[in-house]
């Protein structure tokens, strides 16, 4: 391909200062083969302007940390080639996320409050002996419980999710996945009522109005839709089995 | 007066990776309030990155059968090529099953036993038995007399970190992220906790704690390439450094992997060799069994990479526009084993140099990897200098990995000493009380506040943080790498000296203000150049060939000299460390040969013989 001029439209605003109202800032750069939004973001801010904020960890689609919206979808710019994208590139923070400022938002608040709301840990009534061997799993059952676990925390499916735009309360897909994750767990020994209690609402999986925009932005390529229709099937039948004790909701 | 906001705590915890968690986790069973502080979300840390897995010597696999802690221990000390402290190892091997089946306990799901017979890439039968069936499984890795490494396919390090992280949230323990410890607060005897600055608004914070622990994780990022997280700036290490009392241990040994990605230095897990992977150079031939026939792709990894380095530099490496690589090639595993067990690589593959491992051949070559250096702890974790402060985990020269890390020893080192280290934390922060002069803070954070208005103001100058960032990473890159000499070194030296120089005089082109990345990068620099220093000053001095340090110069090892460890100190003012040395702690295991490597291949002949005698288990 052609070495292109890019041009970068960018989200500026800094929470601190709220006298400067948003707005967009054009950048111009050379491509180069292979460029990646990591790259060209970090140019940007060696090169032309170092008070712009972004968010990169392991710029390897590891680690979730630089969601953003490219063009209007919500992506990871680490393993965003430029080469993929029109010479004209928008980039804007994710939504629903509170903002730090330009293209960084606090994932970080919103996903620890998401796992306490989901209590996202083995719930076990034994002890751990460090003197005795560990107890044993099938293989397969380790291998699904690893499908489940591969969420990144990135916030793609958070940003692009009617519902999580509207209700603040919504526990996403991200969210869904996880007491999937924890469902299938044969350590954790929680009831599927106790689970209800959780998740059997219209913040948890009661709220989601299916769009599927989680599993298309999903980086991972999880299967979000069917952990929804697993947790949803679950908690149907532990409602409709405690209907007499549990509120309407 | 300034104004700032206090936090007072019993243990202050400086990074939310393995290492950090793990400890905090310990000092609050032991009923401690704890602080952790973390420059980005706890999930986000480095040691999420991790993918190949954890060494234990469980033995529950058919090629682990009979491993133990002994066995262990032999292999961390010889891929060590005896620079670590034999207590820390024993310690360290001893604790690490125990560590495994705990994490197994809080949730990760460890891959497990299937019992049946295989055939292995390499053509070898194996048997896995009925009775180890649904125990916790191992795959292969580099410089192990057996398979130890256990592993969640190719997340481990995810797996961890998440399970890790869920017992903490479950536990309360207070978490700060986006906020950075930007200086320890001592009076040159007691370490009193930390000034942080909050990567949210700018502010200065007080952290006063009884015990501080430096959990911060390794200085990849020194490097110009590097498989390392861009938050790994060794921030912790410079901290330390910077009190003139703490010494940094080993700084000059530093771990080059040999597989990471060409050009962008993202790292291909050693599982890749581990479970069958080849290294082949441009006429395809496959090269490791010419240097190593023994342990051939699977010797330790300085040794991997050094062969890899010379191979290239006798014209068998793949010429490319960033340089000459090798091929990994992992397409003889099949795309089923590839697409479960190396997943990851196949995303990053794909994701990243557009290639499929199931078909194409990826192009790798050594890169940055691992700092085995860091603050020197005695065996309980505690820094040498500052009562009060600890250090774990890559941040810490404990010593368990002497001049060579094994794959696989770096996750259990981080939740083997959050163990130890967390317990001996928590001893000393029930017996010590917290009587900080309110004064001594008032002057630790108006120092800092300086530093910050000297900045924006450009009053000291206007050197730019990124220019001289670039050459102090060209410069280790190009003078301190794989193999070094003298007068490369030399050139090194005087190079971060100048530069170290220079960066005291930066100055800031946006206003600083707030959040401001520039400042924060600004803030960092002379630490970091700093750590380039001893790194470099430290190799120049140690005029022998030891594990990852490969002089050309002084090619073999002297444990006449050189069995001992470096001791970088920064004294108030310094422009070059000062070195001290202390010896290496021998208990079990005396200097021998390793059974890989070139000063081994010296005496092939003696090996050859050794190695028929012990059967095949290599």
């Amino acid at each position: 391909m052609a070495e292109r001029l890019l041009t970068f439209s960018i989200f500026r605003y800094n929470p601190n200062t709220p006298e400067i109202k948003p707005y967009m800032q054009e950048y111009k750069l050379e491509e180069m083969p292979g460029m990646t939004l990591f790259v060209a973001l970090n140019k940007i801010r060696e090169e032309q302007d170092p008070s712009l904020m972004f968010d990169f960890v392991c710029r390897a689609a590891i680690c979730g940390s630089c969601a953003m919206l490219v063009n209007g979808k919500p992506r990871l710019a680490c393993k965003t080639l430029t080469k993929d994208l029109p010479s004209r590139i928008t980039l804007l923070p994710l939504p629903v996320f509170k903002l730090v400022g330009d293209l960084s938002v606090d994932t970080g608040t919103w996903f620890r409050h998401m796992s306490l709301k989901t209590e996202a840990w083995i719930h076990t009534t034994k002890e751990f002996d460090p003197q005795a061997r560990e107890e044993r799993m099938d293989n397969e059952t380790a291998l699904k419980i690893y499908e489940a676990e591969r969420c990144i925390e990135c916030g793609c499916c958070i940003a692009g999710c009617a519902t999580a735009n509207i209700r603040e309360d919504f526990i996403g897909a991200a969210g869904i996945n996880r007491v999937a994750r924890f469902m299938v767990d044969p350590r954790d020994e929680r009831s599927p009522q106790e689970y209800f209690e959780v998740v059997g609402t219209e913040e948890g999986t009661f709220g989601c109005v299916g769009l599927m925009a989680c599993e298309d932005n999903c980086p991972m390529g999880l299967p979000l839709q069917m952990q929804l229709a697993y947790v949803r099937r679950r908690m149907a039948a532990a409602g409709l089995a405690a209907r007499p004790q549990t509120r309407a909701c | 007066m300034s104004v700032y906001q206090t936090h007072t705590t019993d243990v202050l915890v400086i990074g939310a990776g393995l290492a950090g968690e793990r400890t905090a986790i310990e000092a609050a069973t032991h009923g401690l309030d704890v602080i952790i502080l973390s420059l980005v979300p706890p999930r986000r840390s480095h040691s999420t990155a991790a993918q190949g897995g954890m060494q234990a010597s469980l033995g529950n696999c058919a090629m682990g059968y009979g491993d133990n802690p002994d066995i262990h221990f032999e292999d961390t000390v010889k891929g060590s090529d005896w620079g670590c402290d034999q207590d820390v190892a024993r310690l360290f091997a001893n604790t690490a099953p125990i560590a495994v089946r705990q994490m197994a306990y809080w949730g990760v799901p460890w891959n497990r036993v299937v019992a049946g017979r295989k055939t292995l890439p390499d053509g070898r039968e194996i048997e896995d038995l009925k009775e180890y069936e649904g125990l916790i499984t191992a795959r292969d890795f580099g410089g192990t007399a057996k398979w130890r490494t256990c592993y969640t396919s190719d997340g481990t390090g995810h797996t961890l970190q998440y399970t890790m992280d869920s017992i903490v949230i479950k536990m309360g323990i207070t978490v700060h992220d986006r906020m950075e410890a930007i200086a320890l607060i001592h009076d040159g005897e007691n370490c009193y906790g930390a000034v942080a600055r909050c990567l949210r608004t700018g502010q200065l914070h007080a952290y006063l704690a009884r015990s501080t622990v430096i959990a911060t994780g390794g200085y990849g990022r020194l490097y110009g390439v590097s498989t390392n997280a861009v938050i790994n700036e060794g921030s912790g290490m410079f901290l330390a450094l910077e009190t003139g009392v703490v010494p940094l241990g080993n700084m000059e040994a530093v771990q080059f992997h040999p597989t990471g990605m060409v050009p962008v230095g993202i790292l291909i897990t050693e599982g890749a060799r581990g479970d069958g992977g080849y290294l082949l150079d441009k006429n395809l031939h496959r090269f490791m069994p010419d240097y190593e026939p023994k342990k051939k792709e699977l010797a330790s990894r300085d040794v991997v990479s050094r062969r890899m380095i010379q191979h290239i530099r006798k014209g068998y490496g793949v010429e490319s526009k960033w340089g000459p690589h090798l091929w990994l090639d992992i397409r003889h595993l099949g795309r089923k084993h590839i697409y479960t067990n190396l997943r990851e690589i196949a995303n990053i593959c794909k994701n990243f140099a557009g290639i499929d491992p199931a078909k194409d051949l990826i192009p790798v070559r050594p890169t940055q990897h691992y700092s085995m250096g860091g603050v020197r702890t005695n065996i309980d974790g505690h820094a040498y200098g500052l009562k009060g402060l600890f250090a774990v985990g890559e941040a810490a020269c404990w010593d368990l990995h002497g001049f060579n890390r094994l794959g696989g020893n770096s996750l259990a080192e981080t939740i083997v000493a959050g163990m130890v280290v967390g317990k001996k934390v928590a001893e000393y922060t029930l017996g010590a009380a917290l009587d900080c002069p309110l004064k001594l803070v008032d002057e630790h954070v108006k120092r800092q506040e300086n530093r910050i208005n000297d900045l924006i103001s450009g009053r000291l100058g206007k050197e730019n943080v990124y220019e001289l960032r670039k050459q102090m990473e060209d410069t280790l890159m190009e003078y301190v790498g794989i193999f070094r000499n003298g007068p490369d070194l030399q050139k090194a030296v005087d190079k971060l000296q100048e530069l170290y120089r220079r960066s005291l005089r930066l100055g800031l082109r946006s206003s600083g203000k707030y959040a401001s990345p520039e400042l924060a990068s600004a803030l960092r620099l002379p630490g970091m150049i700093r750590l380039a220093l001893c790194i470099a000053y430290g190799a120049l001095n140690r005029t022998e060939s030891r594990g990852s340090h490969a002089r050309e110069d002084y090619p073999y090892r002297d444990d006449v000299n050189w069995l001992k460890r470096t001791l970088a100190y920064w004294p108030p003012g310094a422009e070059l460390p000062l070195l001290k040395y202390e010896p290496v702690k021998i208990t079990e295991l005396p200097p021998g040969d390793r059974g890989y490597g070139e000063s081994s291949a010296a005496n092939a002949a003696r090996t050859e013989t050794a190695h028929d005698k012990e059967g095949n288990n290599g």
